[in-house]
């Protein structure tokens, strides 16, 4: 099912009657979901995110906009009639029923002409739980099941009545780390062959990166970038971007363009002939560094740190925003006891961004 | 952990409570077992000298008694009627309490004040309610009840007074009662849906729940534990009950033509202690004990099957 977002816009009206400030959670955000993809809503706490999913869900009525399933329009529609499944942070599985009563629930609800008879609704629960591998569970309580294994069955519980859209909110963040690493394949796997268009919500960029077909990255209610995720690593769209994506984050250096070249303090380290002279922000992922005794860029080394195929050279220089600068280079790079390091730097993980707007400025080499 | 040295330190400050528990809970329940199991006993003939058999004829003696049947009947179908009606009530009225924004305070005070109200005073008013309307020793009695089914052109009904029924009289005091233990009931189920993670009903809209069956399959499982709560202290409330009869009746524990026709276990008990019968007073305590004891263990029971998690 190809979802369609139009202009769609939360406001909360503020509780503090005092002050009357208006939150505008989401921002007229409009994109098209293309049907079977998973989407990743990606951004800080507070970034209206999980507005955006309970929307969709249709838990919160939007303040303007429409929102589309394929061909129909669902923004007044009611959450049981959107055909949607929910994913809870929490799971919100009911504490009192067995998995496999948790997994009929749903069923049980449907009315009329959809109305399943006991034996349909069994072998869909069943269904649903093997898809999910908790079949062997079906009549424990989810008090006795790790938080793993609550998670299949909420994502079971949602999958049973076989929705138009699936929606998870945070479906990770409870999880320890080794299980998160299992469980976002478990996801991609199940999406995959469920083929159900399905948006999660995360504030992990890693999590977004390894599993979505899509990032949405948002800010204060305001989409920054919709792309796949290696381009959003690769291109990003802004310094919010740029800084939000990566591992180690990206090293951002205040620097300025002076006739065509780019300067890093007082050391020019690039040809950026199609720039106007500004003040610039520049953004260095920490594997574009090549430690080069020729190279433009000097810094202090502080520290290194040998992680077997890579080293990660911890340094400083009076013009990043960070204390630190971390770059990560080839492992046969020896620098034993020198003070200073000399980087040149790979150009297309160099990133140059207005200083006043923040947005990214493309250079005619790299575009 | 206290340091063993410093234990007799502890007993000092639990003394007061120990003492006083000692002598107003310990020794009268012990005493109350002896005087029960002694024949015949009361208190006046021990002072004169007198000594009893042991034996169980009080037992089986206040078992003969029609007033002690009559007792025991009223009293049960009382607590029968009433806990599981004040439950189910308390229980609509707390989640239509919980699910009204404006003026929930206001709604929430006003349900609570029986509460706070004196029960004696609850049933003066109640006898005045279900008054005839009529004059009785030069007294004009408006009963508002007999006034409202006027009204709507029914025939007044004797509720309380000579020429009532014991049917009207036990309408009286169920209605009575069950609004008198609304305001706690309300206040425990309350607190419970309170505490009810908001997600297991946004989950539930999500799959398309009807009212009735998140109410039925969600609301009341998740509330069990403050479901069975409530009605077990409903039943050892109930099979106490005393100060709701006298509220209304006075203490004669009924209507003026025929006293002592609603008096309870615990009326009983009190009816015994002035004709120096305190073995017999005992024996009806003890026995008063027992069924609430069983009662108790079978709501714990059946409790545990019910309630989950």
């Amino acid at each position: 099912m190809e979802v369609r977002l139009q202009n769609l816009t939360k406001i909360f009206p503020s509780r503090n009657k005092k002050n009357p400030e208006e939150v505008v959670a989401v921002n007229d955000f409009t994109f098209t979901i293309p049907d079977g993809k998973l989407i990743g809503l990606l951004g800080p706490s507070g970034c209206g995110k999980s507005t955006t999913l309970y929307m969709l869900s249709g838990l919160q009525k939007p303040t303007s906009g429409r929102i589309f399933f394929g061909d129909d329009d669902v923004t007044e529609l009611t959450p049981e009639n959107r055909g949607v499944g929910l994913v809870f942070q929490n799971y919100a599985l009911y504490p009192h029923m067995t998995v496999k009563q948790n997994i009929l629930f749903p069923l049980q609800n449907l009315k009329g002409a959809d109305k399943l008879s006991k034996e349909e609704m069994l072998d869909r629960a069943y269904e649903a739980a093997k898809l999910v591998q908790i079949d062997e569970l079906m009549d424990r309580k989810p008090s006795e099941l790790s938080g793993g294994q609550q998670q299949r069955v909420a994502i079971a519980r949602a999958l049973v009545k076989m929705p138009r859209v699936l929606l998870l909110d945070e479906p990770l963040s409870n999880l320890d780390a080794r299980l998160r690493l299992q469980t976002r394949e478990e996801i991609k796997r199940i999406q995959k062959e469920t083929k159900i268009t399905t948006i999660f919500v995360t504030h992990d960029q890693e999590e977004a990166m390894s599993i979505s077909d899509l990032i949405v990255v948002m800010k204060l209610g305001v989409v920054q970038q919709i792309d796949k995720p290696q381009d959003v690593y690769d291109n990003p769209k802004n310094l919010f971007v740029a800084k939000f994506l990566g591992t180690p984050p990206i090293n951002v250096f205040d620097g300025e363009v002076k006739n065509g070249s780019l300067f890093i303090g007082e050391e020019k380290v690039m040809n950026v002939s199609n720039v106007p002279d500004k003040k610039v922000f520049v953004g260095i992922r920490p594997e574009g560094f090549i430690v080069d005794p020729k190279g433009p860029l000097t810094c202090k080394v502080q520290n290194i740190e040998v992680m077997g195929r890579d080293v990660s050279i911890v340094s400083s220089n009076a013009a990043s925003q960070n204390p630190i600068i971390r770059s990560i280079v080839d492992a046969d790079v020896k620098l034993d006891g020198a003070e200073e390091v000399k980087f040149s730097l790979k150009p297309h993980k160099v990133f140059i961004f207005d200083a006043e707007t923040e947005e990214r400025i493309y250079l005619d080499e790299v575009k | 952990m206290v340091d063993s040295k410093h234990q007799w330190k502890a007993w000092l400050y639990l003394a007061p409570a120990i003492i006083l528990l000692l002598i107003f809970t310990v020794w009268p329940i012990i005493n109350t077992i002896r005087m029960a199991f002694l024949n015949n006993y009361s208190l006046q003939s021990e002072i004169g000298g007198a000594t009893f058999s042991i034996g169980i004829q009080n037992f089986t003696r206040i078992l003969r008694y029609k007033e002690f049947k009559r007792a025991l009947l009223t009293t049960t179908l009382l607590c029968v009627i009433t806990v599981p009606l004040s439950t189910i009530l308390a229980l609509i009225i707390a989640v239509c309490l919980n699910s009204i924004k404006p003026l929930s305070r206001f709604f929430q005070t006003i349900f609570f004040l029986p509460y706070v109200t004196n029960s004696i005073a609850i049933g003066m008013v109640f006898a005045a309610m279900f008054n005839i309307v009529g004059t009785i020793a030069n007294f004009n009695t408006p009963g508002v009840v007999n006034n409202l089914l006027m009204a709507l052109g029914f025939n007044p009904i004797d509720w309380i007074n000579t020429s009532s029924t014991y049917t009207t009289n036990m309408i009286v005091m169920v209605i009575y009662i069950v609004w008198n233990a609304l305001p706690f009931k309300i206040l425990i189920l309350l607190g419970g849906l309170q505490s009810v993670n908001k997600q297991y009903y946004e989950a539930a809209k999500i799959d398309g729940t009807s009212r009735f069956r998140t109410f039925t399959r969600i609301t009341v499982p998740l509330l069990s534990p403050m479901i069975a709560y409530v009605v077990i202290t409903g039943f050892i409330g109930g099979f106490k009950e005393y100060s709701s009869i006298v509220g209304v009746f006075g203490d004669s524990m009924g209507p003026a033509s025929d006293k002592g026709r609603l008096n309870t276990i615990v009326g009983f008990i009190y009816d015994a202690l002035p004709n120096l019968q305190q073995g017999r007073a005992s024996a009806a305590a003890l026995i008063l004990f027992v069924i609430i004891f069983a009662v108790t263990m079978v709501n714990l029971y059946v409790g545990k099957k019910r309630t989950h998690y």
